[in-house]
Order: structure tokens, then C-alpha cells, then sequence
């Protein structure tokens, strides 16, 4: 079973993708480990970091992209599973501390014994386990995007109605993580870590290690989006997307579709803010504001929707874009350049930069094929439609 | 639900004193209807008469005020939503031809196929000798073998009604209801669509609207008038576009 | 400043008139003795010596005490000689009068404690009882109803006798019942009679002082007080229920004015524009600009800015608007969920826009004087600013109501809303009328940015602060209805602040978010929602 999925899900631009990414996972962290420190091809550690967070910003846009370009739900609250999934692994990190913090209290994390409280809250056991933690980055977005989402798609809220009311649900967790009373560090967020599974955060080979398991990470939810999108699975989700009520009308129960894909790609959001928050050192409820979401919706856009590599490569140019320009003099440019990003790609550039390319490319393929072999091109039986066309 | 109750309806649809009202307005009033197992239908009626509503109410998207819609005979639709009433082996085709367009001829028959439609069914599919026969015989029944590999958006417009026609087939229902199948048709499009359609009546039970008279009847059935959301007149095409009423409605008074 | 100076000391003057005429003890000649005790440096020397002052009707006892008040008496421990800073600085002797070149080296401020300062209080309110000015007297007379100070009573008595200015005549009344009450000598009736005069005040002054006098009263006179405790109470809650509905008016209005032009371009154009508060922020900005051009070149015509800005700012923002349609949003209809991402671009592009012309901090947007201040009204206070809002928002309302529906305009969008190709196939140039809708939309928005401008920071974040709430608004009333629109800011206001006191502001705020997504999960299409076919359109 998992053969053919495997065999059906790695076309020639996947699999390239994926050995990519694998390199690039491989190489950047020996790169900085192994290389002498100044060498011309060795990586600095905080170059390590910020590729890295651009790593888990690429898992974040394949998540949104599964459910906006191949199900057509555009979510605006893709930060919130993201920053709880963070918020998950930040209190495991900070559990870690133990008696190291300011205030030496063994349990409770700083910002607790400077509230005054006498005790960790409920919601805070467990998280000194590591396995537990690393269930809950799972288990609580996907939760969240169950509950909202089999309450939302019940009622057949489809469309802007979704949007505005994941934002609005992104929006309420905002000022919900603010207050300190909510016992998650209010304001400052969760900070300070010193351990992960024992090794130190700060240390080059934690950071190199994270950033190779942030590359592996990135290559699991790509093969899983791309089980699901070459399957008939797949197809049923396009159909959605283009025809929802006729889809209902062969008999496909769409909200259980819809369900099952907002689930998955919270929990892929959740472990890309897991993986994020060691990495960047700290957490806190900005994560949650609505900017951010629809930030991360335009790297798609960017990348190319419908299109699980553009995707990913959207998160990471615009992000590096990001950093080039807000770091040099243009800095107080950047809104206006990522302003003028949104309207431009949505003007100009409607399938992206993958989606593009692929306009372009795939014509002329089709044109070499047929003149080679005219039968034999279709022997599969299931063709590879581009959902971006 | 008075005489007819308990199965002494042999129809396999049956409407009885169907109401529903759009913010006072009446869409369908008091329609009552009954559709023999294997009959095909014509239902024409002037812009405003009820008869998308009517569909909207038999395929579950429009949930009726009052009045009965059994299928089967046992079945009451009223309680059920889209997705149940399709699996029960109601299909519809739309007014507007409703396709995947992004996905090819094939595929959409597929996605059509009456198999498994859970979510994990679907994930775990595998393609059997079966269903890509019945697609081949489709394919063929629609005239669209050599387009198989075509995205749906990039056929003309006859194409896609045809395709939807076929999407009705490979759905394999016991009741299919065909909303304006030859809108925008030429003449021998038209007249093919009758054929297919006839094809189709001799092992499954249809409805069809339509406002193409010629169409109406080449198909040589029964005709319902429908008017104001209500049934005006019903017999052979020769009965009822000689009865006044109809001619009335049909020209203005 | 004379003037006010001599009617004080008229204010004096008649005051010693009176107290004497009372025949208060026979303190007056020991009055410098008395002023003496406030060099000694003990608090119970002090107590005496402001009683002693208070009622000796000397026309230095007002300057003395209030100069107590503000820590301007000072004394030298050694002479016992006291001494006042005046507010010009100058230095008078408090026994005599008579000015002083400057403080001895070992002079020190009175001190005063948290007992002391309640007899200062009550000593000054008795002082200034008598003043001619009906407004001070009224303050005074409420001032002893706090303090219920016995030795007020005579001369709240005399001054009830004479007094003919309603409102001090009411309330040296309830003084009097306030001091009664407390009086343990008073008769059983007459302080009966004192609680129904307080029970009719009705406030939580009234409230406190029924409740601090509960105990070791006669048993008749206890059974009274618990009843009009109870009566207060349930008076009170109907008038805090009274507040918080004019609280949640006040919100309403300020969501309906931000939300009114989103119903506009979303339920008519069915466009979600994700800069509407930016059009907002522009309105807003355009009053900061009219007020400084009236600062520097008019300023006369401060108290008309907001009339000028007004029809300016519709201008501006209705300008930007049409600007906005024309070269984005309409090739992009059809397509909302890229119109919400490119409008969400140009909000980003506005906002950075205005930070960097007018920069990132807030600006200051005065208040014209008919805005500033408020009233009374029963136990509430309303401010003018939030009543203008408020009558303000429903013109806005009314006139937009009349236009859709009387003008020809009007007539044209109502026919693009409910069936837009039927509408072209009419001849209506819907993409004129495209154009205009998202202008006047967009210029309510900018309208409204005027009025929130005079209570909110102007600064470029402002439109982002309303967009969420915007849109839970027309969400909630339903599209493409403008009452909807109304009846859902005034729920979502008047919820919102009932929900305040109960759960706090921000888990109010919370809890009003997930109820509205909880809600358009049972009605998808908000609360007056269009129905049939046109729904699917």
C-alpha cells in the first residue's frame, strides 16, 4: 500500500524537491560543524538559525497551501496553530529551565513566581515529558482546528465568512495570550530556554541538529500533502474547490473533507511552530496577530498555490527577501514592497512563481511527449493533472 | 401523508402538497407529483414556475415548508441533506453545466463512479480493472473517448452537458434529474441528446426540464406544466400545449 | 482674579455674620489662642484648634483652614506663631493677618492625617454653606451630607431656613437628615423622617451612609433602613443597567459608523476590502490636518474644524476609494479571496504611507468645546463627545438609508445588488456604479474616521483596531442589509458592555468573538439574511 502511494506521490519534480531539501539538510549543518569557523564555505551558526526559521516558515505554507489551493479554504488563523504549536514546545523548554531562572524555583517558570503564584496551573503538567509535549504540539491545534472546523464546515460557513472568522478566532487567542492571568508568560511570552532533551539551545550542534530535523520535517509534510494531493483523495479535495455543491451532489459528504484536511494541516502548522520556537528562542502572543496569517498566505500566493513546491519556496524568498531589505537601508520600505507583493502577485501573478513556470513548461513537455509516443504516454491511466491551470 | 401512506405509492418519487416560501414569496405551492419506476418525465413551465426549486427540494438543498417528497415509495427526503440523498441514488444535473474544470474528462467521471466515498476510502484508493471499464463504456456512451485526457474546462459547451450526462451515468442512479440538458445546443446536438437520454430511460427513471419544445418532443413522454409552483397541466406534449391554461401562461393574457 | 478674590471675602464676611447671629460659643476672643494650638505638632491640638477656627467666625478661619488643606500652614513650634503661604507666595500671619517678610528658619507645614483631613473637609464645607453663589452651597450642603459632622447641624439649619434656591434647599435638606441620622439624641420620628429624605437621594453616597448608620439605631428606625437600603439597591442596579446600555450605545454607534461603509462595499459589492479601516485612519488624519491649517491660519473657526472636516475627509477617503476600485479591485471581481489579500496589501501600503509622512506616533485631534464636557442625567453621566457620536452615527444611518433609496444612484445599486447581470442587461453601467458604491463606502469610512478621531488616538494603527470589529458587525447583522448592519453594532456594543463588568474587558471582548463565531455557525448568512436564489448569486 505504502508503495504505491510512495511510487505515485514522487513524480520527477518532487523527488528532485525532495533530495534538495534533503541536501540542503545534510550539508548546512556539516558545513557549520565540521568546516573551520571563518572558512569560506562554512555556515555561520546564526545563518543555521535563520535558515532554519525559513525552513519552518515552509512547513507552515505547505499547510495553508493543502487546504487554500487544493481545498479552497483560505484560512487567516494558520498563525494561531502555528503559535500554539509553538507555545507547546516553548513550555517544555521552559519547564527545562528548572531551578536556573531568575527567581531559582525549581517548578514554577519565572514569570509564575513573579505573578505570585504557588503553583504551576493544570494546564502546565505534563509538560516537563518531552513526548507529551511533542503529542500536544499535535494534539492541540489539531483539536482546535477540529472543534472550529466541524462546527464551521457543518454549517456550510464557506468562502470570506471562513476567513474573517478564523481571523477573528486568531484575533480572540491574541488577546487571550496577552493577559497574564492566562498563565502563559502574558506579553513577554515564554523565553529564556536553556535545554532541549539535555542539550543546550544556544550550542552550534542543538542549532545544526534542529535545522536538520526542521529539513526532515519539511520532507515529511511535503510527502504527506503529496500522498494525499495524487490521490483520489486529492482529487475529491480539487472538486471541492472548484464545485463544492456539485461534489455534494455525487454523494461525497464535503464536510468531512474538509475536516479531515483543516485537521491535518493545523497539526503540520503545529509542528512547524515546535520546530520554529527552540530555534528563534522565544514565543510570545504576537505569533497570534492576524498580520501574520495573512503574511503567511501570500507566501503561497508567491510560490504558487496549487503547487506544494512553490509553496515552500514562497516562505522562503519572500522571507528572505524579508530579511535582506528590513536589515539594510530600505528597511522603512519594506511595508510598502510587501504591500505592493500583495497586490501585485494577486494582479499580476494569479498562479505564482511555480504556477507560472509551469504554464509555461508544461505545453511544451506535453508537445515533446506526443511526438515521441503518441500511446504509450498514457499507459498509467491516471493522468497528473496541474491543479494550477 | 393521508391515503397513500404505507408503500400504496408504486412511485419512485412522489411529491404531495409541497410548500416553500422565499420571504413571502411562493415558490412552490401545493405541488404534488408522482414519477412511475422507469418513466421518464418532461417538465416545462414558463421562468418563475418552481421548477429548480422543485429540484433544490428533491435532492435536499432547499428544505420544503410543508408536504411530502418520498422516494422509493418508504424514503422521506425532507429529513435528509444533499450528500445522503445522493447515496441513496438520486443524481442531478445542473442548469448551468457543472464539471470539474481542472481535472480531466476521466477523472471527472471517476470522481462520478458510485464506490467508496469516505475520506479514507478515497486516500487509499487503487484504480481496479472494473471501475476503468465502466469509464471506458461511459466515455463511450458520451461520445468523448478521444477527449479522456482533456481538462474538463477546455470542452466546448455541448461537451460538457454531455459530460455531466456522463457524470450522471458513472454515478449509476436509480432517479436522475437533468436540468436544461440542451441549453446552448445546436440542432443536431439536440437532437443526439435525445437519443442519449432515451438510451439512458431504459434503465433508469428520469426527469427532465426543458424549455426546447422541439426537444420536448422528440422525447416523446409525459409533460407536467409547471406554473407558479404549481402543476398546471400534465398529459402527451399534444395535450398539454393545446390546453388554454398553458397556452395563457405561455403567451400572456 | 480680584473679583474672585472679593467674593470670597464677601463669602467671609457674610459668614461671620451669620455664625454669629447663631451664637456659637464664646471662642472669639481666644481666637489667636486657638490658632496657637496648630504650632504644638499634635494631631488631637490640631482637631481642636480646627474646630476651634472653624467656628469662630473670624474672616481668617476660611483662608486658614484651606491653606491646612493644601499643606500651606506652616508654625514655629517655638513662638507658636502660625503662618500662611499664600497662593502668590506671600507670607500672612494666621492669628492677625498681618504680612510676614518670610518663614522662620524653624518653621514646619502642619501635618495632617487621614482623620484630620475629614474634619478639614467637613470644617470647610461648613464654612463655605453660607456662600452666596447657590452652586458652592450646594457643593458645601454635600459635602456635610459625607461627613454628617454634628456641629454642622445648626448651621445647615439656618441656612435651610433662609435658603430659596431650589436645588441647595434640597440639598441642605438631606445634609440635615444625613447629621440627624447620626445624631444620637435625635427622636425616633425625625429620624425616620431623615432616612425617607436620604432614600430619595438614591445614590451610593446615600447607600454608604444608610449602611455606616445600620447599627445601634432604635429598632423602628433600623427596620426603615434596611428597607430603603434595599430600595436603593435595586435603584441603583436599574440605573447601573441604565449606564451600561448608554455605554453599549456609545460602543454601537462607534461600530456602526465603522461598519457601515464595509456593509456597503461588502453587501452590496459583495467586496471584502481589508483597507476599510485604513479609510478609516485617512478620514481621521484629514480632521488632524483641518484642525492644524485652522490652528495656524483661523483660529476662530476651531470650533467648526470638525464640520469642515467632514465633508473633506468623505472627499478624501470617497477620492482614494474610487482610486482603489479602478485600478484593483475590479479586476478583480469574482475572485474575493484575492480581493481580500490585495486590499490587505494596500492597507500595509497606507498604513506605512501616513507613518511615513505624519510619522508613527499619535497625533493630537482636539476636542471643538460643544464636544467637550458632560451632563447629568439622573445617576448617569454622559459626555457630549459620545452623545454627538451617537446622534451623529444615526444621521450618517438615516441620510445613507434615503439615498439608497430615493436617489437614482441609490436605485442603481439596489438593482447591481440583487441581480447583477439583469441590472446590465438594463442598461446600468455597473462598473460606474461599481465605482461610485466603493467611493461612498470608502467615504463613510472616512466620515467616520472624523468622529473617531475625538475619541480615539489618531495614529496609523487606527483603522486596524476596527477592521476585525467591523466585520464581526456585518457579519453578524447580515449582508447586504443595512439594518442588519445597525441592529447587529448596537447587539454587539450593548452585549459587549454588559459583558464588561461580568467577565472584564478583554475576556469580554473574547467571549463576544466566539459567540459571534458560534452564532454564524448556526446562521451562516448572519441574522436578517436574504434567502432563495439570490443567495446564490
Amino acid at each position: 500500500m505504502s508503495a504505491h502511494i510512495l511510487t505515485r506521490s514522487l513524480d520527477r519534480a518532487a523527488t528532485a524537491f525532495v533530495l534538495i531539501v534533503a541536501a540542503v539538510g545534510i550539508l548546512i549543518p556539516l558545513s557549520n560543524l565540521l568546516l573551520p569557523q571563518g572558512s569560506f564555505l562554512q555556515v555561520p551558526t546564526y545563518l543555521v538559525a535563520l535558515w532554519g526559521k525559513y525552513v519552518c516558515y515552509a512547513i507552515l505554507a505547505l499547510s495553508i497551501d493543502l487546504i487554500w489551493g487544493y481545498c479552497g479554504i483560505l484560512s487567516l488563523g494558520h498563525g494561531a496553530f502555528f503559535a500554539l504549536g509553538g507555545y507547546a514546545m516553548g513550555m517544555y523548554l521552559m519547564r527545562q529551565i528548572g531551578s536556573r531562572g531568575v527567581y531559582g524555583n525549581p517548578i514554577l517558570p519565572d514569570f509564575m513566581v513573579f505573578l505570585n503564584w504557588d503553583k504551576l496551573p493544570w494546564y502546565w503538567y505534563g509538560f516537563d515529558m518531552f513526548w507529551f509535549a511533542a503529542l500536544m504540539v499535535l494534539l492541540v491545534p489539531g483539536l482546535l482546528a477540529f472543534c472550529f472546523g466541524w462546527l464551521a464546515f457543518r454549517s456550510r460557513v464557506t468562502g470570506v465568512y471562513l476567513s474573517i472568522i478564523t481571523q477573528a478566532m486568531t484575533y480572540a487567542l491574541l488577546l487571550a495570550f496577552f493577559r497574564n492571568d492566562f498563565g502563559f508568560g502574558g506579553n513577554n511570552g515564554l523565553t529564556d530556554f536553556k535545554d532541549i532533551l539535555g542539550f543546550n539551545v544556544q550550542a552550534d550542534g542543538t542549532r545544526a541538529a534542529l535545522f536538520a530535523l526542521s529539513c526532515l520535517a519539511l520532507i515529511t509534510g511535503f510527502l504527506i500533502c503529496r500522498a494525499i494531493v495524487t490521490s483520489k483523495l486529492g482529487k475529491v479535495l480539487i472538486a471541492v474547490r472548484d464545485a463544492e455543491s456539485r461534489t455534494r451532489f455525487l454523494g461525497y459528504r464535503v464536510e468531512s473533507y474538509k475536516l479531515f484536511v483543516f485537521t491535518l494541516s493545523a497539526c503540520m502548522a503545529g509542528v512547524a511552530g515546535a520546530l520554529y520556537v527552540p530555534q528563534v528562542g522565544i514565543i510570545n502572543p504576537s505569533e497570534f496577530a492576524p498580520g501574520n496569517s495573512i503574511e503567511a498566505v501570500i507566501w503561497v500566493a508567491v510560490g504558487g498555490r496549487g503547487t506544494l513546491v512553490g509553496a515552500a519556496l514562497g516562505a522562503v524568498v519572500v522571507n528572505y527577501a524579508k530579511t535582506f531589505f528590513t536589515s539594510g537601508p530600505l528597511a522603512p520600505y519594506w511595508l510598502f514592497m510587501l504591500g505592493a507583493l500583495f497586490i501585485l502577485v494577486t494582479l499580476l501573478l494569479p498562479k505564482g512563481i511555480v504556477g507560472t513556470f509551469n504554464a509555461w513548461w508544461e505545453p511544451w513537455k506535453a508537445q515533446r511527449v506526443s511526438a515521441s509516443t503518441a500511446s504509450a504516454a498514457r499507459e498509467d491511466g491516471i493522468s497528473e493533472p496541474n491543479p494550477a491551470e | 401523508m393521508n391515503v397513500m401512506d404505507t408503500r400504496a405509492t408504486s412511485a419512485m418519487l412522489y411529491l404531495d402538497g409541497v410548500h416553500v416560501s422565499f420571504d413571502g414569496f411562493h415558490a412552490i405551492n401545493n405541488l404534488s407529483l408522482a414519477l412511475e419506476p422507469g418513466e421518464m418525465r418532461a417538465i416545462i413551465g414558463p421562468n418563475g414556475a418552481g421548477k429548480t426549486t422543485m429540484m433544490d427540494i428533491i435532492t435536499g438543498k432547499t428544505k420544503p415548508d410543508e408536504g411530502t417528497v418520498l422516494f422509493d415509495g418508504v424514503t422521506d427526503l425532507t429529513r435528509l441533506d444533499e450528500t445522503r440523498i445522493a447515496e441513496l441514488g438520486i443524481g442531478r444535473k445542473f442548469q448551468k453545466p457543472t464539471v470539474f474544470e481542472s481535472q480531466t474528462v476521466q477523472d471527472n467521471l471517476l470522481l462520478a463512479l458510485n464506490v467508496d466515498h469516505s475520506v479514507r476510502g478515497t486516500l487509499f484508493w487503487r484504480e481496479s480493472k472494473a471501475e476503468t471499464e465502466r469509464i471506458q463504456k461511459v466515455l463511450e456512451t458520451i461520445r468523448l473517448t478521444d477527449a479522456r485526457n482533456r481538462l474538463a474546462g477546455s470542452l466546448s459547451h455541448g461537451q460538457k452537458q454531455w459530460l455531466e450526462i456522463g457524470m450522471l451515468l458513472a454515478q449509476d442512479p436509480k432517479l436522475l434529474l437533468v436540468d436544461e440538458p440542451v441549453a446552448g445546443m445546436t440542432d443536431v446536438e439536440t437532437h443526439q441528446t435525445a437519443e442519449l437520454l432515451k438510451a439512458i430511460n431504459r434503465d433508469h427513471t428520469i426527469m427532465v426540464v426543458e424549455h426546447d419544445m422541439t426537444f420536448v418532443r422528440e422525447l416523446g413522454v409525459k409533460v407536467t406544466c409547471l406554473h407558479e409552483g404549481t402543476v398546471l397541466a400534465e398529459g402527451s406534449i399534444d395535450q398539454v400545449s393545446s390546453n388554454e391554461r398553458v397556452v395563457e401562461v405561455y403567451l400572456g393574457r | 482674579m480680584s473679583g474672585h478674590f472679593l467674593d470670597r471675602f464677601r463669602a467671609l464676611f457674610l459668614s461671620v455674620v451669620l455664625i454669629a447671629s447663631f451664637a456659637l460659643p464664646a471662642f472669639a476672643g481666644t481666637f489667636e489662642d486657638a490658632v496657637a494650638k496648630f504650632a504644638n505638632d499634635e494631631f488631637s491640638d490640631t482637631e481642636a484648634a480646627i474646630e476651634a477656627v472653624a467656628s469662630s467666625g473670624n474672616p481668617l478661619a476660611f483662608p486658614i483652614i484651606s491653606a491646612l488643606q493644601e499643606e500651606r500652614l506652616s508654625a514655629d513650634p517655638e513662638s507658636k506663631k502660625v503662618f500662611i503661604t499664600q497662593a502668590d507666595g506671600k507670607i500672612i500671619d494666621a492669628a492677625t493677618g498681618a504680612a510676614v517678610d518670610k518663614l522662620p528658619d524653624n518653621a514646619a507645614p502642619v501635618r495632617l492625617n487621614n482623620r484630620l483631613r475629614r474634619t478639614v473637609e467637613a470644617a470647610l464645607g461648613s464654612l463655605t454653606l453660607l456662600s452666596p453663589d447657590p452652586a458652592k452651597r450646594v457643593a458645601a450642603a454635600q459635602s456635610v451630607f459625607k461627613s454628617h459632622d454634628e456641629n454642622s447641624l445648626s448651621v445647615v439649619e439656618g441656612a435651610l431656613a433662609k435658603e430659596t434656591d431650589r436645588a441647595a434647599k434640597q440639598a441642605f435638606t438631606e445634609a440635615r437628615a444625613a447629621i440627624i441620622l447620626f445624631k444620637s439624641d435625635a427622636s425616633d420620628n425625625d429620624k425616620l423622617d431623615a432616612v425617607s429624605v436620604i432614600k430619595s437621594h438614591g445614590d451610593q453616597e446615600a447607600l454608604a451612609l444608610l449602611t455606616s448608620a445600620g447599627p445601634d439605631q432604635p429598632p423602628l428606625v433600623a427596620q426603615a433602613i434596611t428597607g430603603a437600603i434595599a430600595s436603593i439597591q435595586s435603584n441603583l442596579a436599574m440605573w447601573s443597567a441604565v449606564q451600561n446600555a448608554w455605554y453599549g450605545l456609545s460602543l454601537g454607534s462607534v461600530l456602526l459608523l465603522a461598519a457601515i461603509g464595509l456593509a456597503i462595499t461588502f453587501g452590496v459589492m459583495g467586496v471584502i476590502n481589508m483597507a476599510h479601516g485604513e479609510m478609516v485612519m485617512l478620514g481621521a488624519y484629514t480632521t488632524f490636518v483641518v484642525q492644524e491649517v485652522i490652528r495656524s491660519r483661523y483660529p476662530g473657526l476651531f470650533d467648526y474644524s470638525l464640520l469642515i472636516a467632514v465633508p473633506l475627509a468623505f472627499l478624501v477617503a470617497g477620492g482614494i476609494g474610487v482610486l482603489i476600485e479602478r485600478s484593483i479591485i475590479r479586476f478583480l471581481y469574482g475572485r474575493p479571496l484575492e480581493t481580500l489579500l490585495a486590499t490587505w496589501g494596500l492597507s500595509l501600503v497606507l498604513q506605512q504611507a501616513v507613518r511615513t509622512v505624519f510619522g508613527p506616533t499619535n497625533r493630537e485631534v482636539g476636542n471643538p468645546s460643544w464636544m467637550s464636557g458632560a451632563f447629568e442625567l439622573g445617576q448617569i453621566t454622559i459626555t457630549y463627545n459620545r452623545l454627538w457620536i451617537l446622534c451623529f452615527t444615526l444621521a450618517v444611518f438615516a441620510i445613507l438609508l434615503a439615498m439608497l433609496r430615493y436617489t437614482a444612484l441609490g436605485l442603481e445599486m439596489r438593482a447591481v445588488t440583487q441581480n447583477r447581470r439583469m441590472a446590465a442587461s438594463m442598461g446600468i453601467a455597473t462598473s460606474r456604479v461599481d465605482a461610485l458604491t466603493f467611493g461612498l463606502g470608502s467615504g463613510i469610512a472616512g466620515i467616520a474616521g472624523v468622529a473617531l478621531s475625538q475619541i480615539d488616538n489618531v495614529s496609523p494603527n487606527l483603522g486596524q483596531s476596527y477592521i476585525i470589529d467591523s466585520f464581526m458587525v456585518v457579519v453578524f447583522g447580515g449582508v447586504g442589509n443595512l439594518w442588519g448592519t445597525l441592529v447587529g453594532a448596537f447587539t454587539l456594543g450593548i452585549a459587549n458592555k454588559f459583558l464588561e463588568p461580568v467577565a472584564g474587558a478583554v475576556l469580554g471582548k473574547i467571549a463576544i468573538l466566539v459567540l459571534i463565531i458560534l452564532f454564524i455557525q448556526k446562521r451562516p448568512r448572519g441574522l436578517f439574511a436574504l434567502k432563495g436564489r439570490a443567495v446564490e448569486a
